[in-house]
């Protein structure tokens, strides 16, 4: 696998937002022209020491960054392999990876005059990572989420409200977060001048998608520095959970040129290998468009998107980032899914041996580490993006364990 | 170009062009093919037949739940062979193909072209694929004789407007305003100047679409445009005879 890797594979994607054969801006026309502003304020603020020294003075005062990289010890001893480490994203201030995002484009729309914030949510945390930014620039702000995600993460939808956002349901399609992205779309077509549409995952049309990482890219490189204070080297392996892949691509970025580590992304495996019945794009899916880039989407044989399940929102998509499927087509990254009843045992003994309720999206990246873990030998490391925290994620788990009987 | 260009014709002829929209197979193909009879008795100068697709983002309320529903059933394939009936049915009469590009790409553009060339379908527009992402498919496009349309947007720069009115063969698609398809109340007022940046650009028939429902404003649109789309309007109709009344209205707006 590491022989194949080319040189210098974080250059991407190329000057019209391609990742090899995945990625590019196919937008409806009237999105054509407030995508080239918005990719052309996107590269002048990246240049900017200004915008720079902000966002790093806010994610050190208002995020909380850095983040630590917890030595995972008792799961480590319950595993008998790898060490384990946890990049630890649910300390952040609002619980999960999304406000670094939040936060970097929340800047960007106030460097591009804009006043009213749209978003689309699926598990909620991109929704309340958006909504607190916005409080706090005292912005206008609309979060669209489908109707069965609202219920689902309804400790989520308080929040958002509570932070003064106006929380719109969306009941078209199966009102997951593949319809809320259609919604905010919408809204962003129709009322384009004034408002910013506030992306939280590294999918949509070009430069949705380098955005997204720019901004999460800061998980990786703390997770870099850190492990080489505590091991003097760096990990053999980093795994995150792969919805849209914000989290995934921010942690893999800035290794992505060292050979030895291996990157390992996990989607959500669902309820079966069934169409319609998970979320795993590269074991079920096919080279399609949808939502603005050209990617690996879940489909049936005539191209209408397919429905997917997964017990955790934040992983409930049909389509996976571009350069993800990038990263997969060279061989760069490996990506492989894990079930929701192994997510589920995974959520509970983090809880229960290490006291960190980890996020069920996030629960993906542990039930694969401690598969892994067992499979190394005591000197390798492993590291593992703990996306979010857990506690919105209460309810679904009580369910599902009625539901199955279970414990 | 093999074809003959029909928006062409009427313009030369002075006459503005009336263009109805259905979603094929909402609810089933026999009543979209009974709408297409109606419509052309009514006297449409071309059919936008729409391709149903799970995940319709550029359209509003109406033709999204349409969509949605009919490509349950309805796929870009059944579309295809409906066309190439109606073509039989029709001969002569022009249809355009409106969809999303997801079903073109699963199918293969190449393979979508020959089956759109079988079905004589004279345009196509795919919504989100625009003319920066198109070129391997206008190349297929041109060498089947197929006449492609692009959207021109409020938003669209003068930069871009060149490449839209080159990329397009058959006509330029102006939509009327910034947002989804859907009905609105009044025709917007800078219409008539983004008309004007367009005609600067190019000599194509100009068509305007995205928010007309009646003949109040089918007329308003046509004393500064050549075609008029009419889509949700229709799509929200539950009955032949009310397309009937719809499009005689719309009809005689523009005589």
């Amino acid at each position: 696998m590491q022989n194949q890797t080319p040189r210098l594979i974080h250059s991407q994607p190329n000057a019209k937002g391609w990742f090899g054969a995945y990625g590019g801006r196919f937008a409806p026309e009237t999105l054509m022209g407030p995508l080239l502003d918005l990719e052309a304020a996107f590269y002048s603020a990246l240049k900017s020491e200004e915008f720079k020294a902000e966002l790093q003075q806010l994610l050190e005062e208002f995020v909380g960054r850095e983040t630590p990289l917890t030595y995972a010890s008792r799961l480590t001893s319950y595993c008998g392999g790898a060490k384990i480490y946890l990049k630890r994203e649910d300390l952040t201030h609002t619980g999960a990876h999304k406000i670094n995002n939040a936060l970097g484009q929340i800047l960007l729309a106030r460097r591009m005059g804009k006043k009213r914030i749209i978003a689309e949510t699926g598990a909620g945390q991109h929704g309340v990572a958006t909504a607190t930014v916005a409080a706090r620039f005292g912005m206008e702000c609309v979060i669209y989420m489908g109707k069965v995600d609202m219920e689902r993460q309804a400790p989520n939808v308080q929040r958002m409200r509570l932070l003064g956002a106006k929380v719109v349901a969306v009941v078209a399609g199966t009102q997951t977060l593949k319809d809320a992205v259609s919604e905010a779309m919408r809204d962003w077509v129709t009322h384009v001048n004034e408002s910013y549409y506030l992306l939280g995952s590294a999918l949509g049309p070009h430069p949705y998608p380098t955005m997204v990482r720019e901004f999460q890219k800061i998980i990786g490189e703390e997770t870099r520095k850190q492990i080489l204070q505590k091991e003097q080297r760096l990990p053999d392996e980093l795994i995150a959970c792969v919805g849209g892949g914000s989290n995934a691509i921010g942690f893999f970025y800035p290794f992505l040129d060292d050979p030895t580590v291996a990157l390992t992304g996990v989607e959500a495996g669902g309820r079966s290998g069934q169409l319609g019945d998970h979320a795993a794009r590269f074991s079920g899916g096919s080279l399609g468009v949808l939502q603005g880039t050209q990617t690996f989407i879940l489909q049936d044989q005539v191209g209408q998107i397919a429905t997917t399940h997964s017990v955790s929102a934040g992983l409930d998509y049909a389509a996976v980032g571009p350069e993800h499927a990038w990263l997969h087509d060279i061989h760069r990254a490996n990506y492989t899914f894990v079930r929701d009843q192994e997510a589920l045992e995974a959520f509970h003994l983090l809880a229960r041996i290490e006291g960190i309720i980890p996020a069920l999206e996030s629960s993906h990246a542990i039930a694969y580490a401690i598969r892994r873990a067992r499979e190394l030998s005591p000197h390798q490391l492993l590291a593992v993006n703990l996306s979010g925290r857990g506690d919105k994620d209460l309810n679904t788990v009580l369910e599902e364990e009625l539901k199955n009987g279970h414990r | 170009m093999a074809t003959v260009n029909s928006l062409q014709k009427l313009k030369k002829l002075g006459k503005k062009a009336f263009i109805p929209y259905l979603v094929v197979g909402d609810p089933d193909l026999a009543t979209s093919a009974a709408w297409v009879d109606a419509l052309i008795e009514e006297g449409a100068d071309l059919i936008e037949l729409g391709v149903p697709f799970s995940d319709a983002l550029a359209d509003g309320p109406v033709i999204q739940t349409a969509s949605e529903r009919a490509s349950k059933t309805t796929s870009l394939l059944d579309v295809l062979h409906f066309a190439k009936q109606q073509s039989i049915t029709h001969p002569n009469f022009p249809f355009l193909l409106f969809t999303y590009y997801n079903p073109v790409l699963k199918m293969g553009i190449e393979t979508f072209a020959q089956e759109a060339q079988s079905a004589k379908i004279q345009y196509i527009l795919i919504v989100d694929l625009p003319p920066e992402e198109a070129a391997n498919y206008l190349e297929i496009m041109n060498r089947h004789s197929i006449l492609t349309v692009f959207l021109a947007s409020p938003t669209t720069t003068p930069a871009r407007l060149a490449l839209v009115c080159k990329s397009s063969t058959g006509f330029i698609y102006s939509v009327s305003r910034t947002g989804v398809t859907g009905t609105q109340v009044e025709v917007s007022t800078s219409l008539a100047g983004e008309l004007e940046l367009i005609k600067r650009q190019t000599d194509q028939p100009i068509a305007v679409g995205f928010g007309i429902s009646n003949g109040e404003q089918a007329k308003q649109v046509a004393l500064l445009a050549d075609a008029v789309v009419v889509g949700s309007a229709f799509v929200k109709l539950k009955s032949v005879s009310e397309v009937r009344k719809l499009a005689k209205e719309i009809r005689a707006s523009l005589l």
